[in-house]
């Protein structure tokens, strides 16, 4: 039967060579279970999207009745939209891990560029859809958080008077957010995650061209470097994936509305906003960016920046090697960066005034820092720790990967740039 | 191979039970998705429809919504009473009298209205065969060969008490549960 | 469908056994005396112990049947319950009244329901089915806001979930807070937060300046309150004496909250019951995954 296939079209083979013989490296921790996690993530909230979009209106006043019925009446309804709800949180939790892990082991460092560039297009791609996804209930939070973030276009009057006052025009299809705009949201957001799907496709393929980095950071060099995909990877990823549930069941059952906020409850009212508008816990750092620039275009140019940025770092580190567990002092480092995420984070969510201004700044600085004049200089100057000379020898320490390889179980081929 | 590695491949309990585990549960999971599809709370809990038919006149017709379904309701003359009356239940398509009130019984005129108020006959208006709205409710409409209802779809032709007569249609038109309130008012449902 | 209250009550204890051994839990609880308060800048607003608060609460249902009738007494008088239906009242996880006597209950609901065009072509009102939404008193907005000096008594479906309180604390006390928060469960803050208003009328404080027809509550952002003091001291609505407690206003305010609550998240029971079956089957899981991964990873070296 697969000899049948493969000879007209060859995919049972590609999925064997690519998923099953596939050569991972023996070293790899449970921080590259993130990859078939997100695959998950994605799965899961485009299945339990398509169901919600059966029983959801898109128009301005029937949305939130329509959340209303689907928590209510329709049966598991209540279930399915708390999955997807959630499952955006989640996809967030993973992803800041997924991101955070391919920093500090240095995976977007040649020849994995394209493969790092590919996963910020699609943490922008991700980005958009949670906005978009988030504006559909209709609550309170939904429209002024539309308002907010679609005003920030608005910004570009600055460049040219006019122009950004066109452009929110444009994105709403009126002069405020509106039913229209809602419909145009509802059809974008249902549109992107397929793009998304395509980009990690295309992610998925260029990680099996270069070979998947590692904690050491060396690449595969011989054959006892690395064990087939299946079962070894495979069994892990699985542990990994459970685990994760674990955590995503969790908030599903018990805390539903905690990633959530309360105004989401109320209807969308053109007329009050709410006292404290809060993006999703997933964009704070972003938010923080923004609010820490004093100047309206600046903020916006700030916070895009931000994320593209991460774009170029493949050439801002120079290190002669890859992995931050060689890397003495940029170790510490990556750790203060993770800090001032984190703390970029919490100041997101509190209101823009006084002390919480001042710590916005100053960790919105380091951010850039980080990139801009830590990792190029720290990485010329530094002098990496002694590294294994191989995979096996950092696995099974010196002496015994002098004798490995005879071994090693079959199925293991050599890297596949070496084919 | 040297000799003391294990197939990688060997078939282990614990690992098969893991994996059945895990494929339970995973399947457990299609469950709520499937479910979503049915008909919800709020359909379930429709309530029923009540008529008042007195404005309607010998030999005319109305339709009125019962679930999102059209349902006929015809005051039939005496000739329409007498013709379905004659028409022995051998002759029909279809033998049942597939009457929600008293199901399973012959198809007999009888036995597809309510005692007292022959004259009134009560039909889910939605042709057995694929689903069209049969002809007939006005005065209009052609009413088929045997003087009831025709769908123009396929060419269904219904008789005076809405059995089937000819036509590709299996069954004789449904009878919802209904009841006589009051000899002018019915309740549907 | 029902769990059994003993075994509810054990989950609970159980619960607040692995709160009590998390190594968070003395530090926090001090905490939330001395720093926690709410944006209004006036009380800090107290953790209630509900019947279905943490992970493993569930509805009490004669808290549910008791707090249905103090929304009939009180709060129907303005506020409506739009979203929920006769029929819920009768549904499983609910007040499950019994079926007969919602039917005459919706009957006899003084806010009939607007239907029609009828055959001459005019809206009618009639009275309520099981099918038909517990409405409140007031057509519409405009039509509350004129009845009520301009302030509009909002639906009350979802008012605990559409409400919360918010946590001011210090960045230290704040983030293992929200761990603390996550590991037992906590999502009442809307029903902690009605709590608060039903039970915080007070007289203002000296030189307090009160706007015309507002009231002062200790507990309401800014402390002026356009809604009347809905359950006055010693409790507005009595109860049979089957209801299971005394009326007061404590009393009172925590069961037309628990309803309230119940209202607002009807599958609640169905939901947290299905997490302890889906968290005993993914503990399992994992860890037969785990081991499995363990066994085939044994026959390498790693």
């Amino acid at each position: 039967m697969a000899k049948w296939w493969d000879e007209r079209l060859p995919l049972p083979r590609m999925m064997h060579d690519q998923f099953i013989d596939f050569p991972t490296p023996r070293n790899l921790n449970y921080l590259w279970t993130f990859g078939g996690i997100l695959t998950f993530c994605l799965v899961a909230q485009i299945v339990t999207g398509i169901v919600l979009a059966m029983h959801y209106q898109p128009s301005a006043a029937e949305a939130f009745n329509s959340l209303d019925h689907i928590r209510r009446d329709v049966n598991y309804g209540w279930l399915i939209q708390a999955m997807h709800a959630v499952g955006a949180s989640m996809f967030f939790i993973a992803v800041y891990i997924h991101i955070f892990r391919g920093l500090y082991y240095g995976s977007y460092r040649a020849p994995r560029e394209i493969l790092w560039i590919l996963g910020v297009f699609i943490f922008l791609a991700m980005m958009a859809t949670a906005f978009m996804g988030y504006a559909l209930p209709w609550g309170q939070m939904s429209f002024w958080g539309v308002t907010v973030i679609t005003n920030l276009f608005s910004s570009l009057d600055q460049v040219i008077p006019g122009l950004g006052t066109a452009i929110v025009q444009w994105l709403w299809g009126g002069y405020s957010v509106s039913g229209t705009t809602l419909n145009r949201f509802f059809s974008l957001h249902y549109l992107l995650p397929f793009v998304i799907f395509g980009l990690v496709i295309l992610h998925i393929w260029a990680l099996h061209v270069a070979g998947q980095n590692n904690p050491t950071g060396i690449e595969i060099k011989t054959k006892s470097d690395s064990l087939p995909m299946y079962p070894y990877a495979v069994a892990k990823d699985a542990v990994g994936l459970f685990a994760f549930v674990i955590l995503f069941a969790w908030f599903v059952l018990f805390l539903p509305d905690y990633l959530g906020h309360p105004d989401n409850f109320t209807e969308a009212n053109p007329l009050v906003t709410p006292p404290h508008i809060v993006p999703e816990w997933y964009f704070l750092p972003f938010y923080a960016i923004l609010r820490a620039i004093p100047d309206k275009l600046g903020g916006v140019i700030a916070m895009f920046a931000s994320i593209a940025i991460l774009a170029f770092i493949p050439w801002l580190d120079r290190s002669p090697v890859r992995s931050a567990k060689y890397r003495p002092i940029y170790k510490w480092f990556f750790w203060l960066f993770l800090i001032s995420c984190l703390a970029l984070g919490y100041l997101g969510s509190k209101p823009a005034e006084g002390v919480y201004v001042f710590w916005a700044r100053i960790f919105t600085l380091y951010y850039f820092a980080h990139f801009l004049i830590v990792m190029p200089i720290v990485s010329s100057i530094e002098t990496p720790t002694k590294t294994p000379r191989s995979i096996t020898e950092a696995v099974l320490g010196e002496d015994e990967a002098a004798g490995a390889g005879a071994g090693v179980p079959a199925g293991a081929a050599a890297a596949p740039e070496h084919r | 191979m040297t000799a003391d590695v294990e197939d990688p491949n060997r078939r282990d309990v614990l690992v098969v039970a893991a994996s059945a585990f895990a494929a339970v549960g995973t399947a457990s999971l299609i469950w709520p998705f499937v479910d979503q599809m049915n008909p919800d709370a709020g359909a379930q809990a429709l309530a029923s429809t009540e008529i008042d038919i007195s404005p309607v006149a010998e030999g005319q017709a109305i339709t009125v919504m019962w679930r999102g379904k059209p349902v006929f309701i015809r005051h039939r003359t005496a000739e329409e009473i007498e013709a379905a009356k004659k028409t022995p239940v051998s002759d029909l398509a279809d033998p049942i009298d597939r009457n929600d009130n008293n199901p399973g019984q012959p198809a007999t005129d009888e036995n597809r209205t309510i005692a007292g108020h022959e004259q009134w006959l009560v039909m889910v208006g939605i042709c057995t065969h694929l689903g069209c709205i049969p002809k007939g409710q006005a005065l209009s409409d052609s009413k088929g060969d045997y003087g009831g209802w025709f769908c123009p779809c396929h060419g269904s032709h219904y008789d005076t008490a809405g059995r089937i007569r000819k036509g590709p249609a299996p069954r004789n038109l449904q009878i919802p549960p209904y009841t006589f309130l009051s000899d002018t008012k019915i309740r549907i449902g | 469908m029902n769990m059994s209250h003993s075994k509810s009550a054990l989950l609970r204890q159980f619960a607040s056994a692995l709160a009590a051994v998390s190594f968070m839990a003395a530090p926090v609880m001090a905490a939330e005396g001395e720093e926690g308060a709410h944006g209004g800048g006036s009380h800090h607003i107290e953790r209630q112990d509900w019947s279905y608060s943490g992970i493993a609460g569930q509805f009490d249902r004669p808290q549910l049947r008791r707090g249905f009738q103090v929304y009939k007494d009180v709060c129907s008088s303005c506020h409506g319950l739009n979203r929920v239906k006769f029929r819920n009242l009768v549904q499983p996880g609910g007040p499950e009244f019994d079926e007969e006597a919602v039917k005459a209950l919706a009957a006899e609901w003084p806010n009939q329901i607007m239907d029609g065009p009828n055959d001459e072509g005019e809206m009618f009102e009639r009275p309520a089915k099981l099918s038909d939404p517990i409405r409140g008193p007031y057509k519409n907005e405009k039509e509350a806001r004129a009845a009520q000096n301009g302030a509009f008594p909002p639906d009350l479906s979802l008012i605990t979930r559409a409400r919360g309180v918010h946590n001011d604390a210090a960045w230290y006390i704040h983030v293992p807070m929200m761990l603390m928060d996550v590991i037992t469960g906590y999502a009442e803050g809307g029903s902690d937060y009605l709590y608060a208003i039903l039970t915080g009328y007070e007289e203002p404080p000296e030189g307090f300046h009160l706007a015309e027809g507002m009231n002062y509550n200790k507990y309401f952002e800014g402390n002026q309150i356009a809604m009347v003091q809905p359950l006055p001291e010693g409790g507005a609505v009595e109860y049979e004496e089957n209801a299971g407690a005394k009326a007061s206003l404590s009393q009172n305010a925590a069961d037309v909250t628990a309803f309230l609550a119940w209202a607002a998240d009807p599958s609640m029971d169905q939901r947290k019951q299905l997490g302890w079956t889906a968290l005993i089957y993914l503990a399992i899981t994992t860890l037969l995954l785990w081991l499995a991964k363990k066994r085939i990873w044994a026959r390498v070296k790693h």
